[in-house]
């Protein structure tokens, strides 16, 4: 099949268009409908993994014209490589665990739910295998109606105000990229670019001076979307509202939206940049790892904490790729999806135990492992990847992230990130103890009862991923290794290369501010 | 100066102003048609105006790639006046259908209405067509002047009379600053016709204070027209008072009228004074941009809410304006058009969910209508995310050329602070998301059933703000093709 992508990204498009004439009693068939078509994708989507060459290349590519006006031409060209591969595989993996975990969680509107399920999966795969700059934006921003939606309909008591700060967070953000985009196509256009694709504009040399505002504007985009510090508070609120399917969405894949476009965009697109913003953007990282681990402690909610350890965990995703060596990156994109696992894994569970006792407080809990004992264990092995133990995905991700960042310029920072890992012990561990040993005094705690067969069929496919992952992690590896290293070859300043080209770097900046005045007539 | 009858008739050629032919004689025989027919129902008037419109609307179109001159070159049907006569059609049509319904409930079904609108889009007509000011003048007071008048049209109301009567007062004054500036332009050059206007400042060698000032003037009053700010004071009270029927065809149809003349004065006569307009046109719309869309976001009722987001959208037309290059000028030509779909149609919506003397128009009053009526919100939220500029819609698509103008024009701040004012907007259309989704309803719906011609409407609208943003590759194509001749 040579269109499997376009195949694999519209089936879920296909699924709610049969939702719709489902008739909106017959819940158990709309969940089924969705449910099927999400297993499709992931069938779908196995072929890809399969038949995917271990090449730097963009496979299963798919190019035809789409817009042609004017000054412009966008083209629907898709395709995926070693950076994408995983992640479009993570995508099409989670969504029927999602799907399954909203089975008696969402009794209201369950085809509203569905259809806002099988929307998002569209986006977040187009966003994923976009190759074309234009394209790329579409997805971007479609994604964010069926997740505000959903935080908004089926969230909890705050969810108005959470969801509307989602959206209007992300769309400051990812319009002031499409500035950048427009400026970038119009500098391409006088280079002779005559479409949106994305690697027409990996060999367009940009000035610094422009690189620098360029990169500004994306990397705000995919910070906000990470989210990085200082820009993550809409993800608390976002992560506590939601519904269990959403935040488990929202976790998984939809912040991998930002540090893919860190490592598929705004680094390789605009090298020097890259370079020259690489410390603030480390020390930002570095921040948010520790300040974010500071706060989790704290929380009283395990939604909340589960939502602060994942800004800490998507610090550490920053600090790798931005290492910008082999180790750095493929622990960063490793780290992506493990994350996706684990913590996907954990708003799993939270879930679990805010439909049986409808509270998410941490004092409210206590002695569970006596009366839950196999979503004790389940619990414990999600915590200890989350916490990065060896044996788990968690380490082997972190470990390269910490390698990579050490070996490179970032040495400093890997040492202060490190104090990170054990500050998520501490705040894991704890709420792990709080929770699930002490005394079991509750006597709401005392009839709980433990997971049902759908729920340990939720669970199963996680645990041994987190292990599978853990122990063999080479399979992953592989596969994206050479493009790990082309997009390093892109987006990498050689330290020696600076050297040599140090005068001629030196006067452009001197004269390159005053074209971009000459360009933008700021007060005209 | 003798004038030669035989002479000057030769000159005329009905091809050019068809569309108006056919309109008038359409509208004037409705007028009898009201008259003799004794029914109480006056549906079968909006079918007969929509089949005059659609008339017309095909006379227009069948001239697109030539450029027809009549009337010794005053009035002209070429590429431009076509795609914004598809426009008028468009929103008049649009206007026409949810009319009946709304009409019937408030109690003043008088079938003068369907004329009105016809000859209002007549003078939107000749404004699109004229090349001679006094063409563009007279084209402008037809359409005001009907367009007073719909303004008032609830006789009973006091807010329509209100709205008449402001509508009135000031646009006749606005009137005076456009017809003043022509004046002095006449006086400056020593003639009336738009091309020659161009030919005169050529020859000048500075242009003389009569001649800016001239200008400058022309730009009031088509701000003005088109509510730029700070020009707009008008626009909330006389869009929340008129009938909203007549809000929704006020807001698509006389703005893009308004940008139609604009762009052809300042585009065709005076270009040897662009340095000076396009920075008068930057001011405006940063400031038409910002006001319109901050007020928005204090507004509850939602005909005031979407008179000043139509103001902001005026400014992110003026920000391809400000370009002046065939991006920006397309750009609002495609805008116009996804906006006519996208804005009545979010007034149909609120035809709907309004009651019986403009009662239930709050933004509070849509709560649970997704749940209710889930078709309808669907709608709603379509126009609400085109009008926000969200992909995959046609609102996104008109902002991205608007802004691609200025940035290709090397505008970029304009450009930022245009997506900031978009991102701005946001808030007030997710508002009425809200409410319609994420508030349960308080009190029984007892809706009336949507009639068929507001059905039409509604899925014409839907498509017309779907489809070019899924493929707007065709649409584009027009309106590049409609600006590249002026």
């Amino acid at each position: 099949m040579s269109n499997i992508l376009s195949v694999m990204t519209f089936l879920p498009i296909l699924g709610v268009l049969l939702l719709l004439f489902i008739p909106k009693e017959s819940k158990g068939v709309l969940r089924g409908v969705a449910m099927l078509t999400t297993i499709a994708t992931f069938v779908v989507s196995l072929p890809i993994l399969t038949g995917f060459q271990t090449i730097a290349d963009y496979q299963f590519v798919e190019n035809v014209p789409w817009i042609a006006a004017g000054p412009f031409a966008m083209r629907y060209n898709i395709g995926i490589d070693g950076i994408s591969l995983w992640l479009v595989i993570l995508t099409t993996f989670i969504m029927p665990i999602a799907v399954l975990s909203t089975y008696t969680a969402v009794e209201e509107k369950v085809k509203e739910y569905m259809i806002c399920l099988l929307l998002l999966e569209t986006g977040m795969l187009g966003a994923f295998i976009s190759l074309d700059l234009f394209l790329f934006y579409i997805f971007w921003e479609v994604m964010l109606i069926p997740m505000y939606f959903m935080i908004g309909i089926w969230g909890g008591k705050n969810r108005i105000y959470a969801a509307v700060k989602f959206f209007v967070y992300t769309m400051v953000g990812s319009l002031l990229m499409l500035v950048a985009l427009i400026y970038l196509y119009f500098l391409g256009t006088k280079a002779g670019i005559t479409d949106f694709s994305l690697l027409h504009f990996f060999d367009l040399k940009v000035d610094p001076a422009t690189q620098t505002w360029l990169f500004l504007a994306f990397a705000f985009a995919f910070a906000i979307k990470v989210p990085m510090f200082p820009l993550h508070t809409w993800l608390p609120d976002a992560h506590t509202e939601a519904p269990t399917a959403g935040s488990v969405i929202l976790a998984a894949i939809l912040l991998k939206m930002g540090t893919y476009g860190y490592v598929r965009f705004a680094m390789p697109l605009f090298p020097e940049a890259t370079h020259q913003f690489t410390p603030l953007i480390a020390t930002l990282a570095v921040i948010g790892i520790i300040y974010a681990a500071l706060v989790a402690m704290v929380q009283e909610d395990v939604k909340k904490l589960v939502a602060y350890s994942s800004v800490a965990h998507l610090g550490f995703v920053m600090l790798g790729v931005f290492a910008l060596n082999e180790q750095g990156v493929t622990g960063g994109m490793l780290q992506m999806l493990n994350h996706g696992v684990s913590t996907g894994a954990l708003f799993l569970i939270v879930g679990f135990i805010y439909e049986r006792r409808h509270t998410r407080l941490i004092t409210d809990f206590g002695g569970l492992s006596k009366q839950m004992p196999i979503f004790a264990t389940i619990f414990m092995i999600v915590t200890l990847s989350s916490v990065g133990l060896p044996g788990t995905n968690g380490f082997v991700g972190e470990f390269l992230i910490l390698v990579g960042a050490f070996e490179s310029s970032l040495r400093w920072w890997a040492v202060i990130a490190s104090s990170g890992v054990i500050f998520a012990a501490v705040y894991m561990l704890w709420m792990f103890q709080r929770v699930m040993f002490g005394e079991l005094d509750n006597p709401k705690n005392q009839v709980l009862e433990d997971l049902n067969l759908r729920e340990i069929a939720i669970m199963v496919p996680l645990i041994v991923l987190i292990f599978v992952m853990g122990v063999y992690p080479n399979p992953f590896i592989e596969k994206m290794t050479p493009s790990v290293k082309k997009v390093i070859a892109k987006a990498r300043i050689e330290p020696v290369a600076t050297a040599k080209v140090e005068a001629p770097v030196a006067v452009q900046p001197e004269a390159a501010p005053v074209q971009p005045a000459a360009d933008k007539p700021a007060g005209h | 100066m003798e004038i030669n009858v035989a002479q000057l008739f030769q000159t005329i050629n009905l091809a050019t102003i068809m569309p108006e032919v056919i309109l008038s004689v359409v509208g004037m025989a409705l007028l009898l048609v009201n008259v003799f027919v004794p029914s109480k129902s006056k549906g079968y008037l909006a079918w007969l105006s929509l089949a005059g419109l659609v008339a017309a609307g095909c006379a227009a179109a069948s001239g697109w790639g030539q450029t027809i001159e009549s009337f010794s070159g005053s009035v002209v049907l070429d590429n431009f006046a076509i795609f914004f006569k598809i426009i008028f059609v468009v929103a008049a049509g649009l206007a026409v259908l949810i009319s009946d319904q709304y009409m019937e409930r408030e109690g003043c079904n008088h079938g003068e209405l369907y004329p009105l609108v016809l000859f209002t889009t007549v003078g939107m007509m000749l404004m699109a067509s004229g090349t001679d000011m006094m063409t563009i003048f007279l084209g402008l007071e037809l359409m005001s002047i009907s367009l007073y008048v719909l303004a008032g049209f609830n006789r009973a109301s006091v807010k329509s009379n209100e709205s008449g009567m402001k509508y009135f007062l000031l646009g006749a004054f606005s009137t005076g600053f456009l017809l003043y500036g022509m004046a002095l332009v006449y006086g400056a050059t020593g003639t009336t016709r738009i091309a020659k206007i161009a030919a005169a400042a050529a020859q000048m060698q500075a242009p003389s204070t009569m001649f800016l000032i001239g200008a400058l003037l022309i730009l009031t009053g088509f701000a003005f027209k088109i509510a730029a700010a700070p020009f707009h004071m008008w626009t909330p009270d006389v869009y929340e008072g008129a009938p909203t029927p007549i809000t929704a065809l006020m807001s698509a149809g006389p703005k893009a009228a308004g940008f139609a003349a604009f762009l052809r004065m300042f585009l065709v006569a005076f270009p040897t004074l662009q340095a000076d307009w396009s920075d008068l046109l930057w001011i405006l719309a940063v400031l038409t941009m910002t006001v319109g869309n901050i007020t928005a976001l204090r507004q509850d009722n939602i005909k005031r809410m979407l008179a000043y987001s139509s103001i902001a959208h005026a400014g992110y037309a003026l920000v391809g304006f400000t370009a002046a290059n065939s991006t920006g000028t397309a750009g609002i030509l495609f805008y116009m058009l996804s906006y006519a779909f996208m804005n009545i149609g979010a007034f149909a919506i609120v035809v709907l969910v309004a009651k019986q003397g403009e009662t239930n128009g709050n933004v509070q009053d849509f709560a649970g209508l997704g749940h209710k009526r889930p078709a309808l919100a669907a709608v709603m939220t379509l126009f609400l995310f085109s009008l926000a500029g969200m992909p995959p819609t046609a609102g996104f698509i008109g902002k991205f050329y608007l802004f691609s103008g200025a940035v290709e024009a090397g505008y970029v701040w304009l450009a930022v602070i245009g997506v900031l004012n978009s991102a701005a907007s946001v808030y007030y259309y997710l508002r009425v998301m809200v409410f319609m989704y994420m508030k349960p309803a308080e009190e029984e719906f007892s809706w009336v059933s949507v009639s068929a011609p507001i059905t039409l409407a509604l899925v014409i609208s839907g498509l017309g703000s779907l489809v070019p943003g899924i493929v707007p590759s065709y649409l584009l194509q027009f309106a590049e093709a409609a600006v590249k001749l002026i």
